[in-house]
């Protein structure tokens, strides 16, 4: 009797994989219903052997598909074992692994059955009997169905904690190569129209004369484009989300390097590898946006449309911008500080702190955990040696990657070798 | 150099520094008793603790820290290292023999190493929320063994208290023999003999004492974990250093797998 409810399982796990969201913070749900789970900070529960993290189940509520996009595994035209969800299968599964500890919530998503509107409702549905009837106060991630109504969206942003709509390629241009059917302008309609609510709920919170404004998609909305599928740059994609992040407050862009599943001759082929260490380099750009201060157009533009492989984009951009530095840890201004390679935002700060009670040496920024040998190049402090010759960028770039190892070094790059 | 013997206790440590002003002494070592050796011309002090004495240094460093810092202070102290104790110790003189706002000198070691502990403690009582992996018995309590690295329990009760507060749970620490009982209203500490009837060595329970549809939950959690990875991205490193094999014989998804 297990083996329908497993198989199941298996393949609608299988094909909600690809969709790499996994945050489960950013909700402030609390357990004040008597009832059950509560969501703050984010908790992943363990991680696959690739290495990603688990903290919700992430299912669809079924594979069945009226589209057919190139680079999705549940396309129409792919043979796959197709299954389906009911309400209640979902329900119980979710309820059942939070009440374990195995999982931070639910992450529901969907291939499109008959149309849109249809497939929002039982997204709907099951997220309304979790929040109302098991009295689940566990984070949800709830997919947007582009073309849904308004109201089952409004409604679906009452329960869930983040909604997302992915834009699946980086540009209009890629998306039309490989899915015809599909187009940014859909996925910026309701991402608009979601903002436009969380604005709306979170300007009715201020005016305080509503007593209880209840909570409408509190964790805010993301999307996720393929990376390596069409032929995009760096600064295509970069330019694209922080343009996203801009004129939709998203709280996250995700990059997914394509795993290619597909023998169409557009893209990779079976067998090729994901672009691993490029995405990496992507989301290193990505935190540089939201938490160094970085705009996007110092880390990629015209002149330098591509990120380097064999090093990080903050190290690139110290080395193009060598006249900038080295900079005093004992005067300079806290953002220049953590622009420095080898120092975090966690080490700014506290260089910041401990520099009023005295001149910093090299040996107290070491205990406080900057990568020093890779900042000594950029910074001067109390006992830095007076150097006569600056060494230049190249040089300086062949010193400190020498002292480093990469550790992309083994894996395999996205090109075959020729023997 | 004397050597202070003490019981590795919150109140044995707040003890020690009342005692170390008390007698103006030097220089002090401290040593928790379960790893004291005697050592010949050693000069030590067996520390006795004494609640007033305690609560008036506790009372001087609330005074001195601010909030935050006086959590990572006691946090600290549940690393239960013997380096942790001394770090707290020339914490605590260097912050009462500085004017208020010290604790933010992190060039000072001693500020580095306490906000080291801290995150040390954190990080385990973190793993503790994330790989608490509770079985549902037949008398329907919700039941999990642990063995964190730091004494971490005390930090985790109101997390599972306002998540859970549905349902019955027990998390035992079978390291340190004691648990935490949860009744539907209040969390109590439990001791060994509370879990007597269970073998607390054994970490998946018997069959026979858990619910009907536990054994189902668990196989589908682990179909779930294999399914949604991706093999074309393998990568075991990383996979090991978020989930140290030290805590796999605990996860129910890496059974079979130690």
């Amino acid at each position: 009797m297990y083996d329908r409810i497993r198989e199941k399982l298996t393949i609608l796990a299988d094909a909600a994989k690809y969709d790499v969201s996994c945050s489960s913070s950013g909700g402030n749900r609390k357990n004040d219903n008597k009832g059950i789970g509560d969501s703050s900070n984010g908790i992943c529960h363990t991680y696959t052997e690739d290495g990603r993290c688990v903290s919700l189940l992430k299912v669809l509520l079924t594979n069945h598909c009226i589209y057919d996009c190139a680079f999705c595994v549940s396309r129409k035209s792919n043979d796959v074992q197709r299954a389906a969800f009911t309400v209640d299968e979902v329900v119980e599964l979710t309820m059942s692994f939070y009440r374990r500890n195995y999982i931070e919530g639910l992450f529901l998503s969907s291939g499109i059955f008959k149309n849109a509107d249809f497939t929002m409702e039982r997204l709907v549905r099951i997220v309304k009997r979790l929040r109302t009837e098991e009295r689940f106060n566990g984070y949800i991630h709830l997919k947007t169905i582009p073309g849904a109504s308004q109201e089952l969206l409004t409604e679906a942003g009452l329960y869930a904690d983040r909604m997302s709509i992915n834009l699946e390629m980086p540009t209009e241009a890629g998306l039309k190569l490989l899915a015809p059917d599909k187009s940014h302008e859909e996925v910026k309609k309701p991402l608009a129209f979601i903002q436009s609510g969380i604005t709306q709920y979170k300007d009715e919170k201020k005016t305080g004369l509503i007593k209880s404004v209840p909570k409408f998609v509190p964790a805010g909305q993301s999307t996720q484009m393929v990376i390596g599928a069409t032929p995009e740059t760096d600064m295509e994609i970069m330019h694209s989300a922080a343009q996203y992040y801009k004129d939709f407050s998203l709280k996250r862009v995700y990059y997914s390097g394509y795993i290619p599943i597909s023998y169409d001759e557009r893209m990779p082929i079976i067998g090729s590898q994901p672009p691993l260490l490029r995405e990496n380099r992507l989301y290193q750009t990505d935190w540089l946006m939201r938490f160094y201060g970085f705009n996007v157009n110092e880390l990629l533009n015209t002149k330098n449309p591509h990120l380097d492989t064999d090093m990080d984009p903050k190290l690139s951009w110290a080395l193009r911008n060598l006249d900038q530095f080295p900079i005093d840890i004992n005067t300079a201004e806290y953002r220049m500080i953590m622009r420095v390679p080898g120092i975090g935002v966690g080490s700014a700060r506290k260089i910041v702190e401990a520099r009023k009670f005295g001149r910093l040496r090299s040996d107290q920024l070491q205990k406080i955990g900057i990568a020093y040998n890779r900042a000594k190049h950029f910074i001067r402090c109390a006992d830095s040696p007076i150097l006569l010759n600056e060494p230049d960028a190249p040089h300086l770039k062949n010193i400190i990657l020498g002292d480093s190892s990469s550790k992309y070094l083994k894996v395999p790059q996205n090109q075959l070798s020729l023997f | 150099m004397v050597t202070y013997i003490f019981d590795g206790s919150f109140e044995g440590l707040l003890t020690t520094i009342f005692e170390f002003y008390d007698r103006k002494e030097k220089v002090v070592q401290l040593v928790w008793e379960k790893f004291h050796q005697p050592v010949m011309l050693q000069e030590t002090l067996e520390i006795i603790n004494d609640e007033a004495k305690a609560k008036r240094v506790w009372a001087g460093l609330r005074k001195k820290l601010s909030p935050q810092w006086q959590q990572m202070f006691y946090k600290a102290h549940l690393s239960e290292q013997p380096e942790a104790f001394n770090d707290l110790f020339n914490f605590a003189r260097y912050i009462f023999d500085s004017p208020a706002g010290a604790e933010n000198n992190f060039g000072n070691p001693y500020v580095v190493a306490v906000g080291k502990w801290d995150k040390k403690v954190n990080r385990e009582k973190h793993r503790m929320k994330a790989f608490i992996r509770f079985q549902q018995t037949a008398d329907n309590i919700y039941y999990c063994p642990v063995e964190p690295d730091f004494n971490v329990l005390p930090l985790i009760v109101s997390f599972f208290k306002n998540r859970y507060a549905d349902q019955k749970w027990i998390i035992y620490d079978v390291k340190r023999k004691y648990g935490l009982y949860y009744d539907l209203h209040h969390v109590e500490e439990i001791t060994y003999e509370f879990v007597a009837e269970i073998d607390t060595k054994k970490i998946i329970l018997p069959a026979e004492v858990t619910d009907a549809k536990e054994e189902l939950a668990s196989v589908l959690w682990k179909d779930y974990f294999n399914s949604t990875n991706i093999p074309a991205r393998k990568n075991m490193k990383l996979h090991i250093q978020h989930v140290p094999k030290r805590y796999w014989k605990y996860l129910n998804e890496k059974e079979g797998k130690n």
